[in-house]
């Protein structure tokens, strides 16, 4: 807040409570009625007010509302850029409610990381919480249900595009993974791209053949990352392409595509959003998806 | 603009001034005076019950459980054999709107009979002026002893009458505690110490609040914060049961001797001996009139009717009465039958009708659909799948079996997990998928309606399962 918008406001709240002080203090009295005592003497359009006091002690809970007010403005922030003696902040009373939680927490997280993850994936209670720590952080893409969409994989399969083992998940989501499809449609050219569409089909069935026009460009071009037999690369996330599991889909077109414009996978990593012990349970929890 | 607005002389009109006076009054003491008679024991039977349910109420266990038990942390209410969760939070809702109606009809019918017998700060308010009245002594006793000097008499029957009130009120705010917390292990650990600072706080607060609200405040509750006090002359007619002074037999009040005649000496029924005014919990003299202020206590009946039998004057110069009829109209049962009371009693009645239907009907089954908002839909071959998070909440005391399925449309096929077990008072959620297939779909959103029922067991009749229902939507983007 600029000192000007400060000001303003101090300035702002000061006149309103010493107004409010002021009516407060200056209709505290009224002159009586000469020719009727039981009215105050206030007519406003005819209408005349009978004078009904008030009890006293409201007049006093008004005064203890005023004194509550300055306490506040000079214990918490109010007026203007000044932070109040208690230096309070809303963000640091969420963090200590954090700690507070993190700490309640912290033996049974560290009890559960210490088991060994195939262990840990059978323990029922253990991946119900590794299931709210799923539906937190990872089911945005991977879908409530861990199977996956078009861009993001299935989970729930025996199919890993960076591996299974229990290390390859922690690795996984540690530190994220970065995957890269370069594009093909300049060196490739129309028809080239469509011979090997249809080779990356055929090898998905099973069918590929040394004689299709797609063969040899497939071992100079894609085994690299993919295998020579196309089986892919977990050390590199090179999706197997023997199978019929596609994370971008396996319709002809969706295949050029990939091929012509390449494709850019991107897993965030956790390790600062989520502690080694949740990251832990979580790695169990997607190991447990497939090997149940 | 030729016309001018005619002028007044407005210099008359202005009150002439006087003296200054004080918008806020201070509080004058009131010191009741106590009485016996035939609705002050009536209030026993209205009081004593409720205190003593009060007071035991938490004490009391219902299947091995406590009978009442408000569990805030694990937000459920335990009422006798019921659980009550937040989804239930409606027929807290309706059952207030009962209330209400409950208190628009006998308001209607009877005036403020509530707040003379039944409400809690008239009992705890007669209960606290009970022990000053031991303490401290009679009205008089107690006006000349806060007018004395502090001697040693006075500390001791003050301190006594503060020890007691504190007594109450703490034994009052405990049993109020009890209700919120296990009660039987709340008590072993408050006595001790081994219960949370918390508990302390509420048990401080509560103690304290009660002190102050029936010792200190009292009757200035009922006059300026209870809005039932400023609200209740809406329901008021000239049918309206209510305390009122006779003033045609009454006036010219005027005090006599017993065995004078009153008709010799112009005089009316009322000896003018301020009685009805010394025993008002509210301060006020009911012969101004009918006042916000009466709480419908009959104090001041009982009063005047002991004075009308040593004067040997009939009884009910102060009595429960309408205005109707004391204008002079005979009072019978066809009063009761007012178009607003009518209409309150049949609002009344479909209300309680209406609750105790949607009680007897409850399902302790709950089950939401959330349909995962990130994704559209999938393609899968010759079928689109939908994501969705199905959350189940078994609110019943046992252990259910469930099947989860499809209701509409038939050809949905709900893929993943169909049977849950669920402990009682377990919360599970599961994610699934549902798949159509393409050439089946004819509207880019297609509502689905889920079912969630407790598995057939053999022998078992239709109507004793549990079932639940709720609906999304399957999204197709118009494919």
């Amino acid at each position: 807040m600029s000192s000007f918008w400060s000001l303003w406001i101090i300035v702002l709240t000061i006149v309103t409570l010493v107004g409010v002080t002021w009516l407060l203090f200056a209709n505290r009295k009224t002159r009586l009625n000469a020719e009727n005592e039981a009215k105050t003497g206030h007519v406003y359009d005819g209408i005349e007010e009978y004078d009904n006091p008030l009890p006293a002690w409201w007049f006093n809970l008004f005064v203890l509302t005023l004194i509550f007010t300055v306490g506040y403005l000079v214990f918490y922030p109010g007026m203007g850029n000044f932070k109040g003696l208690l230096k309070w902040t809303s963000i640091q009373q969420w963090q200590e409610e954090v700690d507070a939680a993190e700490e309640k927490f912290k033996p049974l997280y560290q009890s559960l990381a210490a088991k060994p993850i195939p262990e840990l994936a059978k323990d029922k209670e253990a991946m119900k919480i590794g299931q709210r720590l799923f539906a937190n952080s990872c089911a945005t893409c991977h879908g409530s249900d861990a199977g996956g969409a078009i861009g993001y994989p299935n989970l729930r399969d025996h199919d890993w595009l960076y591996g299974g083992e229990p290390d390859n998940i922690v690795t996984s989501i540690k530190g994220g993974r970065n995957a890269v499809m370069p594009a093909w449609a300049n060196t490739l050219g129309g028809k080239g791209l469509e011979d090997m569409a249809s080779y990356v089909l055929a090898l998905s069935k099973g069918e590929a053949s040394s004689e299709h026009p797609a063969a040899e460009t497939f071992q100079t071009m894609c085994s690299v990352c993919h295998g020579a037999d196309g089986s892919g690369n977990i050390a590199l996330g090179a999706p197997n392409l023997t199978d019929d599991i596609w994370l971008y889909g396996g319709k002809p077109e969706q295949i050029l595509q990939s091929l012509a414009i390449g494709r850019n996978g991107k897993m965030p990593a956790q390790q600062d959003i989520l502690s080694p012990e949740k990251i832990h349970i979580l790695s169990a929890y997607v190991y447990s998806l497939s090997n149940e | 603009m030729s016309e001018k607005i005619p002028l007044h002389e407005v210099s008359e009109a202005v009150p002439q001034e006087f003296a200054e006076i004080d918008l806020y009054q201070k509080r004058e003491k009131i010191y009741t005076r106590k009485i016996e008679g035939f609705f002050q024991r009536l209030r026993v039977f209205t009081g004593w019950p409720l205190l003593v349910g009060y007071f035991i109420l938490p004490w009391l266990q219902w299947d091995g459980r406590q009978a009442v038990l408000f569990d805030l942390p694990a937000r459920k209410f335990n009422i006798l054999g019921m659980v009550f969760w937040p989804q239930d939070f409606s027929m807290l809702a309706w059952l207030l709107i009962i209330s209400a109606f409950a208190l628009f009809l006998v308001t209607k019918l009877f005036g403020r009979v509530w707040c003379g017998y039944t409400c809690p700060q008239t009992v705890w308010t007669s209960m606290f002026m009970w022990i000053e009245q031991r303490t401290e002594g009679t009205r008089n006793q107690r006006i000349k002893l806060d007018k004395g000097p502090w001697t040693s008499n006075k500390i001791i029957r003050k301190s006594l009458k503060h020890a007691m009130w504190l007594g109450l009120a703490f034994y009052t705010a405990f049993t109020f505690v009890a209700y919120f917390t296990p009660a039987r292990e709340f008590l072993y650990a408050f006595f001790d110490l081994s219960v949370s600072l918390t508990a302390f706080f509420w048990v401080g607060l509560f103690t304290l609040l009660t002190y102050l609200n029936a010792g200190w405040l009292r009757e200035q509750v009922c006059l300026h914060m209870c809005p039932y006090a400023r609200f209740q002359s809406a329901m008021f007619d000239p049918n309206t049961l209510i305390v009122s002074y006779d003033s045609g037999r009454g006036e010219a009040r005027g005090s006599r001797k017993r065995d004078a005649d009153p008709k010799e000496l112009g005089l009316g029924d009322c000896i003018d001996c301020d009685l009805c005014v010394q025993v008002c919990p509210t301060g006020i003299d009911i012969r101004d009139g009918l006042q916000y202020e009466c709480i419908s206590c009959a104090h001041c009946i009982d009063a005047c009717n002991s004075v009308m039998d040593k004067m040997a004057y009939p009884r009910g110069l102060i009595r429960y009465t309408t205005e109707k009829a004391l204008q002079g109209e005979q009072l019978n049962y066809k009063v009761l039958l007012r178009p607003a009371s009518i209409g309150y009693f049949i609002a009344l009645s479909a209300m309680v009708f209406l609750f105790s239907w949607k009680l007897l009907n409850r399902v302790p089954l709950e089950l939401d659909i959330i349909r995962d908002r990130a994704s559209l839909f999938e393609e899968k071959g010759e079928y689109l799948e939908n994501n969705y998070s199905a959350r189940m909440i078994n609110m019943s005391n046992d252990a259910q079996l469930l099947v989860l399925r499809i209701a509409s449309p038939a050809n949905a096929e709900l893929v993943g997990e169909h049977n849950f077990k669920l402990k009682a008072g377990e919360i599970f959620e599961h994610a699934f998928r549902v798949r159509l297939k393409k050439d089946a779909i004819t509207s880019p959103v297609t509502p689905v309606l889920f079912v969630l029922e407790q598995q057939t067991k053999a022998g078992e009749t239709e109507e004793a399962l549990l079932k639940a229902e709720s609906g999304s939507n399957f999204l197709s983007g118009g494919q």
